[in-house]
């Protein structure tokens, strides 16, 4: 092979999303605009994140870095985009068969996917400030026009444009606190960052600080951490299930591991003062999570404030910045990206005469008109609150785990007791499901967010049996960060 | 030991869920096939569970047919019984057919899901007892929460989903502690193998935190006083197979997690809060048993009753001698026949009459002389009459205690008056007198059916009442061994820190 090509193998994968991006664009344009040409196009973004995918499984395990240490690739990179590219890929599959009904499937939106799949890995390999924001709005970008796609629907329309308000305020806030820390520092550079943002003067410059405060603020946005999750509800509501399914996968995991990294990376010496933030955003994700769930009616929403309760168990396992820690994040974000999809999966199968599923009480009696369908949903339910033997009890194990060992007991405490106020949310939809008597009619489940549904709810269920390779694969990427 | 018998308990463990797995592709409306399968998946179980008592050694207080296995990084699935959890598993294991008969013709609404939340429940059950592994303990321990959060509120009465919540929110609650202290556990002794953490000794503050921790978690299961009030509702709604269950094996994990990790893994911390759980165990046995008098609903008594003798239990173990553990352990397994029983005997009037009101019944002794009869063996067990298995227990515990607390056996002892009182009242309000209420004039006496079921237990509480040897012979050895551990431990410290240690 040539020695360029070589010299940019790690970066590969990135390359094949974006042609790939670009080559279906043109297709899509040059095709005549009919629903089969727009749902090809769908299936070829498939095959080209599968590629992307086989190319990064493909990957040598070593850390590389390219473009003068800005882009990183090893294994932790190589794990999150696995998870990246595989929430993607399904959050796309999802979404066919719910614009078909619409009749609504346009060619743009597989490309804006893929578009902003190609921002997330970039995000995942930051390792210098300006590959980190490229990435971040290359993402946004994309998640904003994702967001409002239906432009003929309000709902639609106002979850973009808050989505783009809300988004474009934090990535401001980012780049400030960025330029700060360029301005203290002299460079963009994580490791030069490490090196020069240690000891007690760095400590105390309120220069640094306030950067890096604005930085985890910009970031904080991205995760929908408490007290900068106002957005979720509304866009999670507002989108189209397919993409909040999106929304609450594939982003979520870029951004959390871009945080991971940035923090550990570029800032370990001022482990203290960051490790204090995330603490805080951490506790208020967990609780508003928990608490604010409690009273929703709508599916989406309460999907919402789930996910950012999950956000903040997380953040739990960053905040002890051990590699304990990272490997927790890890296992928690593979595990939770099942979970979420195969919720999604199950809301965008459950449809009624008048449209899609959207109210809790909708689902009342469920389990007698479609019990396979309800208990997927009973099983991700549970295992989203952590009840063992599934797969979210695990999540929650290794999360927790870390925090003890490294000596945050109240910070374990209140998680485990929000998670016990979680449950009951939870619990309240199973309720619906089970114990409550049938209502009205759904429609049959079409066939391939059914199969994606029970296939989530069955590797929720055997996690338990299979759980062995998972975690060391996560204790494999979490140990290529510098510890 | 042949391979066979090498895993057993793993064989007693899948098979119910393999019944489970068979029933779930029955057609839908096969629901006589379903509760026969049910049926003989939970006697095959039974028999199965039987070669562990027959080849179990007795003279042994180590682990018994012990299977280890690796699972994640440290975390090993690792099962074995000793003289305290084999007899739990075939507690679980023998009243799990019987639950089956009793919900018979109790159960038509959707019968298949019914057997199948059984048959995994029974399944997670055995599996708590015989998990030596923390994170696979715990794993068991919670996940027979879905089952049951079903059980109650699929097949439950009126006020099932207020119960059912209640149920799972409360012992979640006190689990999820229990969670944390397993994890410092782990992080101190670099392990979740129970058999190494039984030999580790941790540092005394350490105690004491992780043994509040274990504490929250078994104190609701128990359930201890003043974290009881999950109990009586979760009872009185449950279907009567899921009360049995209920009062039967569940109370009976935070008995044995008191057994299994509190006394022994916690000696000192075991020490310095005994007067906590005897305070709380008095205050249980009178509190809730003049409660009990008070009940108009038959399985609400019932409840209340349970609460009370699990102040026995609380009690006995906690005195950490032979007699107070041996009598605490025999005061579980006669709990769990009689309690069974007992909300078996109330089943079989409510499938007649749909009622649970004390007040509803009366003179059932002139139509219905068998029910009369069981009712009265497991009415004299519950009060501990000698020559009932509930004497044994009860009088057991109030030696131990009274060997180590006089003020603490002298007051628990009022509770066996107490409990005479609301359960002969109970008996004379609802089978004795003259048969008035026109509902009850054509009320049939138990069924063949019912009669099978009761049969054995019947028997099993008048036989261990008399004698009690097979029981206490099989966990002598492994009480000695918990009971001698705890005196060591606490005797070393004594020595080193004479102002502290020692009673």
């Amino acid at each position: 092979m040539h020695p360029f090509l070589t010299s940019i193998g790690p970066i590969f994968p990135e390359i094949i999303v974006a042609l790939g991006a670009m080559v279906l664009l043109v297709y899509g344009v040059f095709r005549p605009e009919t629903e089969a040409n727009a749902e090809a196009t769908g299936w070829l973004a498939v095959l080209v994140l599968l590629t992307a995918a086989l190319t990064v499984a493909l990957d040598p395990p070593s850390t590389t870095l390219l473009f003068d240490g800005a882009f990183v690739s090893d294994r932790f990179t190589d794990f999150a985009k696995l998870l990246v590219l595989a929430g993607s890929a399904v959050a796309l599959i999802l979404s066919f068969d719910y614009f078909r009904r619409l009749k609504a499937m346009k060619f743009e939106y597989p490309v804006l996917v893929l578009l902003a799949t190609a921002g997330m890995m970039v995000m995942v390999s930051a390792n210098d400030l300006i590959s980190l924001y490229l990435g971040l709005e290359m993402q946004s970008l994309a998640l904003y026009v994702l967001a409002a796609i239906r432009r003929d629907n309000v709902k639609s329309s106002e979850a973009g444009l808050k989505y783009f308000v809300l988004g474009a305020l934090s990535s401001g806030m980012l780049l400030y606190g960025a330029s700060l820390i360029y301005g203290y520092t002299g460079s963009t550079n994580f490791a030069v960052i490490a090196s020069v943002a240690k000891g007690k003067a760095a400590a105390e410059s309120l220069v640094l600080v306030v950067g890096l405060v604005f930085l985890l603020v910009g970031l904080a946005f991205k995760v929908s951490a408490v007290p900068f999750h106002m957005w979720t509800p509304d866009v999670y509501e507002g989108a189209p299930t397919p993409v909040t399914a999106l929304f609450a996968a594939a982003p979520k995991i870029a951004a959390l591991t871009l945080l991971m990294r940035t923090l550990h990376e570029a800032f370990p010496g001022l482990g203290p003062q960051w490790q204090q933030v995330v603490t805080i955003l951490a506790i208020a994700s967990m609780l508003l999570g928990a608490v604010a769930a409690i009273g929703q009616t709508n599916l989406k929403r309460l999907m919402a404030y789930s996910s950012i309760g999950h956000v903040g168990y997380a953040l739990v396992g960053v905040s002890t910045d051990s590699v304990e820690g990272m490997q927790a994040v890890l296992v928690y974000l593979s595990i939770y990206l099942v979970m979420t999809l195969g919720v999604f999966a199950c809301i965008v199968s459950l449809q009624k005469k008048d449209g899609q599923v959207v109210a809790i009480a909708d689902l009342s009696g469920l389990s007698k008109s479609n019990l396979p369908m309800a208990f997927a949903l009973f099983v991700l339910l549970f295992s989203l609150a952590g009840i063992p033997p599934l797969a979210g009890f695990f999540a929650k194990f290794y999360v927790f785990a870390a925090a003890i060992k490294a000596g945050l007991y109240p910070l374990a405490v209140i998680g485990v007791l929000a998670s016990v106020v979680a449950a009951y949310y939870y619990l309240a939809v199973v309720k619906v499901m089970f114990f409550d008597e049938p209502k009205e009619k759904l429609l049959d489940v079409p066939r391939v967010p059914g199969l994606i549904a029970a296939g989530a709810s069955l590797f929720v269920i055997l996690f338990a049996v299979f759980a062995g390779p998972v975690v060391e694969a996560a204790a494999a990427a979490a140990g290529a960060l510098k510890f | 030991m042949n391979l066979a018998a090498s895993s057993i308990l793993s064989i007693i463990i899948v098979l119910p869920l393999f019944g489970a797995a068979f029933i779930a592709f029955l057609p839908k409306d096969a629901h006589g096939n379903a509760r026969y399968v049910a049926l003989w998946t939970t006697i095959v179980t039974f028999v199965v569970s039987l070669l562990i008592w027959v080849n179990f050694d007795a003279t042994s207080a180590s682990f018994q047919f012990v299977e280890e296995r690796p699972w994640i990084g440290p975390i090993k699935y690792k099962l074995g019984v000793d003289g305290i959890s084999m007899l739990f598993v075939i507690l679980t294991t023998f009243l799990m057919p019987l639950c089956i008969l009793a919900s018979w013709e109790s159960v038509e609404d959707r019968v298949k899901e019914y057997m199948i939340a059984f048959l995994v429940l029974e399944s997670v059950m055995i599996g708590v007892f015989c998990a030596l592994d923390l994170v696979l303990f715990y794993l068991f321990f919670e996940a027979g929460l879905i089952p049951m959060f079903l059980i109650i509120g699929i097949w439950g009465g009126k006020r099932r989903v207020y119960a059912s919540f209640k149920f799972f929110l409360y012992t979640l609650l006190g689990s999820v502690l229990m969670l944390l202290a397993m994890m410092a556990m782990y992080w101190h002794a670099g392990t979740t193998d129970i058999t190494s953490l039984l030999a580790t000794r941790f540092p005394r503050d350490m105690q004491f935190w992780l043994w509040i921790a274990f504490f929250a978690s078994f104190a609701v299961k128990m359930p201890m006083w003043p974290v009881h009030t999950w109990l009586p509702d979760a009872h009185v709604e449950a279907p009567t197979a899921g009360s049995v269950i209920l009062a039967a094996i569940l109370l009976k994990m935070g008995g044995y997690g008191f057994l299994r990790f509190s006394v022994p893994m916690f000696p000192l911390a075991t020490h310095d809060l005994a007067p906590l759980v005897f305070t709380l165990s008095v205050v249980a046995i009178i509190y809730t048993s003049l409660v009990a008098l008070a009940q108009e609903d038959v399985k609400k008594l019932i409840a209340y009753s349970s609460v009370a003798h699990m102040g026995y239990v609380t009690m006995g173990i906690f005195t950490v001698t032979t007699q107070g553990v041996d009598g605490a352990i025999f005061q579980m397994l006669s709990h769990g026949l009689v309690s069974a029983a007992l909300f078996l005997c109330v089943g079989i009037v409510y499938d007649r009459m749909h009622t649970r009101e004390i007040a509803a019944y009366g003179g059932l002794v002139n139509r219905m002389p068998i029910y009369a009869f069981c009712f009265m063996v497991f009415t004299m067990a519950n009060v501990g009459l000698p020559g009932t298995s509930g004497f044994v227990g009860e009088f057991l515990t109030l030696v131990g205690a009274f060997k180590v607390n006089t003020v603490v056996a002298a007051l628990a002892t009022t509770g066996v008056i107490l409990s005479a009182a609301y359960a002969l009242w109970l008996y004379r309000n609802m089978i004795f007198g003259e048969l008035e209420k026109p509902a009850l004039r054509s009320i049939p006496d138990m069924r063949p059916r019912e009669i099978l079921v009761m049969a054995p237990l019947v028997l099993l509480t008048i036989l261990f009442g008399f004698y009690p040897a097979p029981v206490l012979d099989v966990t002598a050895a492994s009480v000695k061994k918990l009971v001698s551990n705890y005196e060591q431990a606490v005797s070393a410290t004594a020595a080193r820190d004479p102002g502290k240690g020692g009673r």
